[in-house]
């Protein structure tokens, strides 16, 4: 019997009992639907996590001062100015698992230019920043040695500070001032955009550390250092370098706690990718069960059928059709089911992870290759539960089916 | 004439738990092409037991089936479905059509089994519902026809693959007697125009008179085969 004329009889029979095919299709529809809904909020948390990890800058390493314990009182991270911008030199100098190494301190402040202001992130950094950061310049400069030696009030700018204070105008030379302090800005730096939590990286001025400790803040020590590691690889490998480093340097005794920490971001990365991975499994897992459920109710209305239409099987059977052909009938009419619905699920996936991308801004992610598999996965949830109603059918004696009320 | 049904010794024996129930016990018969033959018998005689072997829907215990010289007892199942297909037509007493499904459909369902062409297929059903003198309605769904004419639908059926025999098993215990007397002539007008074998099951003698010969069974035994002369003379005169 020719495959067109099996799928002819399959959609005949369907169509008798369209609500019954609906409502079959429909646990097929729901599973299908959810795994497509579901893995697109997995992907997408995923490659937001990811975003996010670039976004920090690979191989990088932040060293924070430590807590002060005093009799007993542990005071908590930060507390303690024992981090200085010699420790950043010798830490890049010394150890040959570090490319960069470059003092942070981040203070809030309002910017004023002509008759605007603005409050933005200021930070002052070393020029090894550029490159720890992957920064690239637009326009202009990156701070240099030089600003570092002579405290210079220069300043580099993000693209929203531009925008804000000087519009359309080139900033570049134009004057910024930070608590009254007039600084000369010397380059824009090009757009980074949002961090995954939607922080705005291009809201940032940048000026040289020195300038930032001796003029707005009037401090000696830094707030903390950020490192570069040559590679992944050596990422571990710098962090037991930098604490015996800065051990030595301040002078830790054997026993003592450390006075600073040092905090390896690729371990945090790892962490969140590892949560998004566990629950892009779960998500997955749960639509998968519902797409199980599905293919259960197809197995259930097949047995049905098979029941139902035993007469009808022993009139085919009088008639010449071979167990083969009666199997092949039912076996296509659940793949006509689990496929239908497949196909109806994938749009609906479709269309719920779009709705949920647009209304509750969640970053969802199709990957085409899973339409393809949930589509696969349902026409073998068909073969596979249709398989054993079929060959029940197949298998009945023609003169019980036909005497069958 | 040649031989359609050979049978020797055919046994059957159904088993109940540790009881041998024997419904055939050796039969030997013959059956020639062209030939209307009437299987007669109460219930529990065997008749239905021996229709069913002879219809390829069931296998012998013991003994030999030939179907026009072919030995077909020991044939396969896929073997058997074919033969159903191609030599053998079955009228069943309560019609057996498939509901919902128009006559003409009905009728192509065994050109469905056996690789026709759509449009032969189509031809082909047309031409034998005509034959049955249901051309008109062949559109019609089993529900809106009646009994007679759903008995027509199922020998068109049984006749579209030009079987070498036609099987009727009681087709008129559903009927009253005016339809079944109307059934009975259209055997009659396809053995004697046509030259279609028919093998005909009842228990009841007035439609066994239509048939050229009577074979009475009884307790899995063959007890009369005789010519039914009534009408062979008046096929003669």
């Amino acid at each position: 019997m020719r495959w067109l004329m099996i799928f002819r009889i399959a959609l005949r029979a369907l169509a008798r009992n369209k609500l019954r095919a609906f409502l079959t299709m429909l646990g097929i529809i729901i599973g299908v639907g959810a795994v497509i809904a579901m893995v697109a909020i997995g992907e997408g948390a995923k490659s937001t996590i990811r975003s996010q990890i670039s976004a920090l800058g690979t191989n990088v390493l932040i060293v924070l001062p430590g807590s002060n314990v005093q009799g007993g009182v542990r005071a908590g991270t930060g507390n303690v100015n024992t981090l200085v911008d010699a420790d950043a030199r010798a830490i890049a100098r010394e150890l040959r698992s570090v490319a960069y190494a470059s003092p942070v301190m981040r203070r809030q402040e309002q910017l004023i230019a002509g008759n605007l202001n603005w409050g933005s992130l200021a930070q002052g950094v070393a020029p090894e920043f550029e490159q720890i950061r992957d920064w690239q310049i637009e326009s202009g400069r990156f701070l240099h040695e030089g600003d570092m030696d002579s405290a210079a009030k220069v300043a580099v700018i993000g693209q929203t500070v531009a925008r804000q204070l000087f519009g359309a105008d080139d900033p570049i030379d134009q004057v910024i001032r930070i608590r009254n302090i007039p600084f000369r800005v010397v380059g824009v730096l090009a757009g980074k955009g949002q961090t995954g939590q939607g922080q705005d990286q291009d809201d940032t001025v940048m000026i040289p550390y020195t300038t930032m400790q001796k003029r707005l803040m009037r401090i000696t020590f830094v707030q903390s250092i950020v490192v570069r590691a040559v590679s992944a690889e050596k990422v571990q490998e710098a962090q037991e370098q930098i604490t015996l480093l800065l051990r030595q340097r301040h002078r830790i005794a054997e026993g003592r706690e450390d006075d600073f920490t040092v905090r390896n971001l690729s371990d945090i990365a790892e962490a969140a990718q590892s949560t998004a991975r566990v629950m892009a499994v779960l998500l997955g897992s749960v639509a998968g069960i519902s797409l199980l459920v599905g293919g259960i109710g197809i197995m259930n209305i097949m047995l049905v059928s098979v029941t139902e239409r035993t007469r009808e099987i022993g009139i085919r059977m009088a008639v010449g059709a071979r167990s083969k052909d009666i199997m092949l009938q039912f076996l296509v009419e659940a793949v006509v089911m689990a496929g239908t619905g497949g196909i109806i699920g994938i749009l609906l996936g479709i269309g719920s992870s779009e709705l949920l991308k647009t209304w509750a801004q969640w970053p969802t992610l199709i990957n085409p290759s899973i339409i393809f598999i949930a589509f696969g996965f349902s026409a073998a949830v068909g073969i596979f539960f249709g398989f054993y109603p079929a060959r029940k059918a197949a298998g009945l004696d023609p003169i019980d089916a036909l005497r069958y009320e | 004439m040649s031989e359609v049904i050979r049978v020797q010794d055919l046994q059957k024996i159904y088993r109940m738990g540790d009881v041998e129930v024997p419904a055939l016990r050796g039969i030997n018969l013959t059956i020639e092409r062209g030939e209307f033959v009437a299987v007669m018998g109460s219930s529990g005689s065997g008749k239905s037991t021996f229709m069913n072997i002879i219809g390829c829907l069931d296998r012998p215990t013991g003994g030999k089936y030939w179907l026009e010289g072919e030995e077909v007892a020991s044939l396969s199942a896929d073997d058997w479905a074919r033969i159903r297909n191609k030599r053998i037509g079955f009228v069943f007493q309560g019609f057996n059509l498939l509901a919902r499904t128009t006559a003409l459909e009905n009728v192509e369902l065994p050109m469905m089994y056996n690789g026709f062409a759509g449009k032969e297929r189509h031809q082909r059903a047309v031409e034998v519902l005509n034959l049955v003198g249901l051309g008109q309605r062949q559109d019609h769904t089993p529900n809106r026809l009646s009994g007679g004419q759903q008995q027509r639908v199922a020998i068109a059926r049984a006749l579209v693959n030009k079987p070498s025999l036609i099987l009727a098993d009681e087709p008129t215990g559903n009927l009253d007697s005016a339809t079944s007397n109307e059934i009975m002539g259209l055997f009659q007008h396809l053995n004697s125009d046509q030259g279609i074998t028919i093998i005909l099951v009842t228990h009841e003698s007035d439609i066994a008179e239509h048939a050229k010969r009577q074979i009475v069974f009884r307790d899995g035994e063959v007890i009369s085969d005789k010519p039914n002369n009534q009408v062979l003379a008046h096929v003669e005169a």
